[in-house]
């Protein structure tokens, strides 16, 4: 993790799967490839969490600007579906986009410059939270329109069909997303052309900014395929556990060339929608109750300690060591400079016309 | 065989479409001899949008077959057999109203010997109003052999000569397949190439664009047909948000190598939510390159390089220039570059800038004008992004005058922008402020004459650019 440059050749791109930066990570040695694994993902989601509430930091300083959705409380979903995702698979999410782009292997630190609006963010500074892109992650971006990453998704899913590749596509989207129009033309086309791409509902029943259950008149939103005959699950998105086991069988199931898939990854938003949103439509108790009871990063620590007799020393020197890679990630980020004056009319195909 | 008698009536091919000028007689169903009750199925005629069947108005015998099914396209009007009614009506049936100029020319068409005789083609727009096209032609080396075809073909031989130089192109929109696209300019593709890459799909234009746009961020060359531009609106929001803006918004990380085609503007009479021109709308979008391409070698010399561009591009063609036919070049690999504007014709007065369909207009205009002693300049934009600052400027220098002309709506127009930048550009050069004619400001109405009210026109064009000359 945290490789400089994007790598241009897929083979070199940083290893991203939980197993592997475990091993990276080189604490573990008798537990076996279980413990390496819970570690990692436990490593992988609190990263997430530490470089949210960063940037929920940077934000309140001003040094981020515009809009930025945080995702903390979701940090199972995105973490476990790329524990089974392979590393030339495709991917492809909403605004809320950092815990993808971070499990999925790519840079902190360029993300981070990202948001502060700097020339060593993934988008030279011009893309901010909400548009970034590493096709060499397979990485897709990234998209402020709601909804609209749903029917790109599934393009790139008829792209790998089209030229006979094996990947399966990850295409995100929220609960409120996934009333949308588009996103019901998305299910018929990938149905029709039976095309390799897991739907990925991230419900975390808000849509926007409405109360639980305001926002669909049918709320199970994994039974909307059926229809098409798209097989659906909804799943524990606050249980890593349970969601790798669901994306494991949705992209065998992919692989196959059985068509899509959806699944509802039932999770939970701790923060407002952005980071404008005050989140006044829950209450204190309520979220209270559910980072106590259900949050995915106290499970697995909880897993870690009981099922495989990692010690709470072992766990802080992890919680240590990612808070201090998440704090040079931002350091670094502010002292990275703003982009050019000479890359305002730069990546314009039209070529930007003055009088 | 039974001679035609007296009492015999022609059955001529119908018009079954507001735009239709000729059709192909597929099939028939009756033979010579048959019987037929009224609203009984004739035959089956193939047109360059659709197959229709046509049915007997009343009831009688076919005495004779004179067009033989499955020859060339024949145009509206003509006899296609002799129909002996049961009891003679007064008068011939009623013709559709749309054929009436055709009419003539159908008639002395018809053979008067046997059913194997084709009918000669009529002209398809009386020759008075047939602009000259014969202007020089510095788009391709001087000894290219040329021959004439529509803009029709023209397209589909870029669409074909694309997809076999590159296997990553494929077409994808409504109809484009099995029926070989709505306006056929996709006929024989899906022979050719196979469904997999002249991909059908349902009414889904959000659905269908946004996937080709994730197509080619993975790398493929969609080509997006859009059965009208009309039906692009509801996927606006993907064109401009997702495929417009990912270059620059990524800093390069993701580009779209996507063409999204179709025909833009307004047939006649197709009233107010079939006949809007995007052209200006297109235009106004940083991150869209736009060809309106007016000659069927301008069409296939744009639709290459634009399916061959790392970028988005949209490519406004017209249903009324499908059929036209001129000189394309035979032989060479023809790409026209984005950004050359054409001469169409030289002039000295004014200078008439187009693009599209309206170039014809400008050039009818131009004729007209001659007749009154004013020479204009006829300049086809050929694309609206980039545009050929250079040969408007050049050619204001010459003129000091210029009308634009475009279909579009007047405000915030094509033509107003023109005339910002000419007036920016060449404002001591300028003898007369620069006026654009542009369809009125209002969506369009249906009925006849108010259709025609509502459209740019030879006569606005006419009455401007002697405004401009002060005559």
């Amino acid at each position: 993790m945290g490789a400089g440059q994007t790598p241009q050749n897929p083979a070199e791109r940083p290893a991203k799967s939980p197993a592997a930066s475990a091993g990276r990570a080189a604490e573990v040695t008798v537990e076996g490839a279980a413990q390496a694994t819970a570690l990692g993902l436990y490593r992988e989601m609190l990263r997430i969490r530490r470089f949210e509430e960063k940037a929920g930091q940077l934000y309140g300083m001003g040094l981020i600007g515009g809009y930025c959705h945080l995702c903390i409380g979701q940090e199972a979903v995105p973490v476990g579906l790329e524990a089974v995702a392979r590393s030339d698979d495709r991917r492809i999410t909403s605004y809320r986009s950092h815990g993808l782009m971070l499990a999925c292997g790519m840079d902190p630190a360029r993300i981070m410059a990202e948001l502060l609006g700097r020339a060593t963010g993934y988008s030279g500074g011009k893309g901010g939270s909400m548009h970034m892109a590493s096709p060499a992650h397979g990485f897709f971006g990234g998209h402020a329109i709601v909804g609209a990453q749903v029917p790109i998704g599934t393009g790139l899913a008829f792209a790998d069909r089209y030229r006979g590749e094996d990947r399966v596509s990850f295409v995100y989207f929220g609960d409120a997303a996934a009333n949308q129009g588009q996103v019901a033309e998305s299910y018929h086309l990938a149905a029709l052309w039976k095309l390799p791409v897991i739907f990925v509902i991230e419900n975390n029943q808000h849509g926007a900014d409405l109360p639980p259950g305001g926002a669909a008149a049918a709320p199970d939103l994994h039974s909307r395929g059926a229809g098409y005959g798209i097989p659906g699950e909804a799943v524990d998105g606050m249980d890593v556990e349970a969601v790798i086991a669901a994306g494991a069988r949705a992209r065998a199931h992919c692989a196959a060339g059985r068509g899509p898939v959806i699944l509802e990854m039932k999770t939970y938003r701790y923060r407002g929608h952005s980071m404008a949103d005050p989140a006044k439509y829950r209450t204190r108790e309520d979220m209270h109750r559910v980072r106590q009871e259900k949050d995915a990063i106290a499970r697995i620590r909880a897993m870690l300690t009981s099922r495989h007799g990692v010690s709470e020393d072992a766990l802080k020197t992890i919680d240590r060591e990612i808070k201090a890679e998440v704090s040079a990630a931002a350091e670094t980020a502010c002292a990275a400079p703003e982009p050019a004056r000479d890359a305002l009319m730069q990546d314009v195909p039209t070529g930007a016309e003055t009088i | 065989m039974s001679a035609r008698t007296a009492t015999d009536l022609e059955i001529r091919l119908p018009a079954l479409s507001p735009t239709m000028e000729s059709g192909r007689l597929a099939k028939w169903y009756v033979s010579e001899g048959d019987r037929v009750a009224a609203g009984d199925v004739l035959a089956e005629i193939e047109t360059d949008k659709a197959t229709m069947e046509f049915e007997a108005e009343t009831p009688g015998t076919i005495s004779r077959l004179l067009i033989p099914a499955g020859g060339e396209p024949i145009p509206v009007d003509t006899a296609l057999a002799l129909f002996t009614p049961d009891t003679q009506p007064a008068t011939q049936p009623p013709r559709a109203p749309e054929a009436a100029s055709a009419a003539d020319a159908g008639k002395e068409a018809a053979p008067a010997g046997g059913s194997d005789a084709p009918a000669p083609a009529a002209p398809q727009t009386p020759a008075a109003r047939k602009p000259d096209t014969s202007w020089p032609q510095p788009d391709w080396p001087a000894a290219t052999p040329t021959r004439p075809q529509t803009v029709r073909d023209a397209l589909r031989d870029a669409l074909a000569e694309e997809m076999h130089r590159d296997a990553e192109v494929f077409l994808i929109g409504e109809e484009v397949g099995e029926h070989q696209g709505a306006y056929k300019v996709s006929r024989g593709l899906r022979d050719d190439f196979g469904a997999a890459r002249v991909v059908d799909t349902p009414i889904t234009e959000q659905g269908f664009t946004g996937l080709a746009i994730g197509a080619a961020f993975a790398g493929l060359k969609p080509v997006v047909e859009f059965m009208s531009f009309a039906y692009a609106l509801p996927a606006l929001g993907q064109i401009v948000q997702s495929a417009a803006k990912a270059r620059a918004m990524t800093g390069g990380a993701l580009t779209c190598p996507i063409t999204f085609r179709g025909p833009n503007g307004a047939p006649p009479r197709v009233a107010a939510q079939h006949g809007t021109d995007l052209a200006a709308w297109a235009a106004q979008i940083p991150g869209l390159k736009v060809a309106m391409p007016y000659t069927a070698a301008d069409a296939k010399g744009l639709l290459k390089a634009a399916i061959r561009d790392p970028d988005p591009v949209i490519f406004l063609e017209h249903e009324l220039l499908y059929g036209e036919s001129f000189d394309v070049p035979t032989g060479i690999d023809h790409i026209l570059p984005f950004g050359r504007a054409a001469i169409r014709r030289p002039g000295s007065d004014v200078t008439l800038v187009a693009a599209g369909l309206a170039v014809r207009h400008a050039l009818h205009a131009a004729e007209a004008l001659a007749a009154i002693g004013i020479s204009a300049e006829v300049i086809d934009l050929r694309s609206l992004r980039p545009i050929d600052y250079d040969t408007i400027l050049a050619s204001l220098r010459k003129t000091n005058r210029c009308v634009t002309v475009e279909e579009g709506w007047p405000v915030a127009s094509l033509g107003d922008h023109l005339a910002a930048r000419i007036t920016q550009r060449t404002f001591d050069w300028l003898d007369a402020p620069v006026l654009s004619a542009t369809g009125e400001d209002i969506p369009l109405p249906y009925a006849a004459n108010l259709d025609s009210l509502a459209r740019v026109s030879v006569e606005k064009i006419v009455a401007l650019a002697r405004q401009t000359c002060y005559k």
